[in-house]
């Protein structure tokens, strides 16, 4: 070892390993292959024709066929899907009900989250570690499971129902399932984790003297909660809407098994434009149209989360 | 202030703890119902069990499932081990706001975007669309969760113990696996099961990156599904929960058990300087 690496601070001498930097490079190397490059596919395909071939598309760019045969291939490419995602209201339609249902329910979410995070926080120090466990729990069971759960539960002739009609409250059964209220039921109970835990997060390190010095100068509980409480936990917030809104924007399970015929999302559409209709090229510009709306809220949501780890180290 | 439970806190934590188990409860009751239909009990009985173990189509998509998981919840948490130590220990290196986006980013993009994207590229690249597609897919996904949950570990990690190795003259790569690895042990097993679990549960990737012949459990639930409610399926969904119950349990008394081992190591070491 030379003299110089021997005065290098140790963890710099651990870095220039010579075969240190594949550490980066490799998961660098995969998630540009199977993660960035499929975006600019999808891209590309979303200008192609459908054909019926396999792949189910033209033209296909052979990139050994040199220059020339890119170039003609570049020729015939089209924005038509593009055209047609806007003439057809059903592609409209979904898009502007995906980013309905996905807010009304963040909003929901918030709302029963809200107090349960705000409960667990104020739990005593033994019972909080035990309360998250309880939290994640159910997380690690299925989702196509619990979103099944509710089907059993909404139906007509289901729990819920016969509950009601046994406790007297309704007189015939009420008509849940395949209405939009069983998706909020369903995005409500499978993304409630995803709200709590940023939420707890905020509201458990929260200093306590503050609320004291708050009491002590006379305000009122609810107030103090408005103006302390409720501020600090803003990141949480923040971190628990964007959890929720971004992928429920693109749901697919939850509103083809609990959602009606008129229950039109984005993401049940795009299944059906590929699995039924076959057509690829349709298929990736709903992508990339999706896409465009979820990327302000994804990197706002990078930004926050990289602030956070920063804030952390 | 003592922070003490008032009844708007105990109410709020226990109705909301109760809407997240209700619904799996009562799916695991019914897999025990004599009755066909699935919401009138007729008493109890295991009949459902039985038939699952005659049902081949299932027992196959079930045995898919498990090695899928098993293999890619392993390659991914290598890869997000690496990535998350890339992300903590190796400072400002170039393209890193590529590289972080590139794991934030699929945490929460859709699934159907990254199922389709996944599969138009293999599409692309000529591989045949099945097990291996699948596996290569979950990989990607689980990989970024991975590395989340190690990056937090890391984050808090004392750095002085591995520096005292390499001071006393370990090799930088024994230094990781003698020490590195053994302490950040915890948040590689949790990450390694979070992997596995995203795994056995995804039914949108797989959908799109399979191929003829590769038929995973949840496409097969769900196709079922579709068709109706079935005891035979809550039977399914009693014994996946089952599993998961035990090997969380399981998982965290083996990382409570390794930080009492670590706490008395310490306290020895304390002892007898």
């Amino acid at each position: 070892m030379t003299a110089a690496a021997d005065t290098a601070p140790p963890a710099a001498r651990q870095r220039s390993h010579p075969l240190a930097w594949l550490v980066v490079a490799i998961p660098y190397a995969w998630l540009a292959f199977f993660f960035l490059v499929p975006f600019f596919i999808v891209l590309k395909i979303s200008f192609s024709t459908s054909a019926i071939a396999q792949p189910p598309y033209t033209p296909i760019i052979d990139i050994f066929g040199g220059l020339g045969s890119i170039f003609s291939a570049l020729r015939e490419f089209t924005t038509d899907n593009y055209v047609f995602l806007t003439e057809d209201s059903l592609y409209w339609r979904s898009y502007l009900q995906s980013l309905e249902i996905a807010a009304i329910s963040t909003f929901l979410t918030l709302l029963v989250g809200y107090p349960m995070a705000y409960g667990m926080a104020r739990a005593s120090r033994a019972w909080r570690p035990m309360l998250v466990m309880l939290v994640i729990l159910p997380f690690w069971t299925s989702f196509l499971i619990r979103v099944y759960a509710w089907i059993g539960i909404l139906k007509k002739e289901g729990l819920l129902n016969q509950f009601l009609l046994w406790i007297g409250v309704i007189h015939e059964p009420l008509t849940i399932l395949n209405t939009n209220l069983a998706v909020y039921i369903g995005i409500v109970y499978s993304y409630l984790p995803f709200m709590v835990l940023p939420l707890y997060a905020a509201l458990e390190k929260m200093d306590d003297t503050l609320l004291e010095a708050a009491q002590d100068l006379g305000c009122p509980p609810i107030q103090a909660f408005w103006k302390v409480t409720f501020p600090l936990s803003l990141p949480g917030v923040v971190a628990g809407c964007f959890l929720v809104f971004i992928p429920v924007t693109g749901e697919f399970v939850i509103p083809d098994l609990l959602g009606g015929t008129d229950t039109v999302m984005i993401g049940k559409t795009l299944w059906n434009e590929f699995f039924s209709n076959r057509d690829w090229p349709l298929a990736s510009a709903v992508a990339v149209v999706l896409l465009l709306l979820l990327v302000v809220p994804i990197v706002v949501f990078q930004n926050q989360e990289r602030k956070q780890q920063e804030r952390e180290s | 202030m003592e922070r003490r439970a008032s009844w708007f806190n105990v109410t709020s934590v226990t109705l909301g703890l109760a809407f997240l188990y209700l619904p799996i409860v009562l799916v695991v009751i019914f897999s025990f119902n004599a009755s066909r239909l699935v919401t009138v009990w007729g008493g109890f009985s295991t009949k459902w069990y039985a038939s699952l173990l005659e049902n081949d189509a299932l027992l196959d998509a079930a045995w898919v499932t498990l090695r899928v998981a098993l293999i890619s919840a392993t390659v991914a948490t290598v890869l997000g081990t690496l990535a998350a130590i890339a992300l903590v220990r190796y400072g400002s290196f170039r393209g890193r706001t590529l590289f972080s986006g590139m794991i934030y980013a699929p945490l929460v993009m859709p699934d159907v975007i990254t199922g389709l994207s996944l599969l138009l590229l293999f599409v692309a690249v000529g591989i045949d669309r099945g097990f291996w597609t699948i596996v290569l897919a979950h990989v990607t996904l689980a990989m970024c969760y991975v590395t989340v949950v190690v990056q937090s570990r890391l984050i808090t990690f004392d750095r002085s113990v591995e520096e005292a190795a390499l001071d006393l003259g370990c090799p930088p790569f024994k230094t990781f696996f003698v020490v590195t690895l053994p302490l950040i042990a915890p948040a590689v097993v949790a990450g390694w099961m979070l992997a596995f679990t995203l795994s056995l549960d995804d039914l949108v990737i797989a959908s799109f990156t399979t191929g003829p012949g590769a038929t995973t459990l949840p496409m097969k639930i769900y196709s079922q599904v579709r068709l109706g409610v079935t005891p035979e399926i809550n039977a399914i969904c009693t014994i996946l929960i089952g599993l998961v119950t035990v090997g969380v349990i399981g998982a965290s008394i083996f990382t409570k058990r390794r930080e009492v081992e670590r706490q008395r190591a310490e306290r020895l070491a304390a002892a007898n300087p």
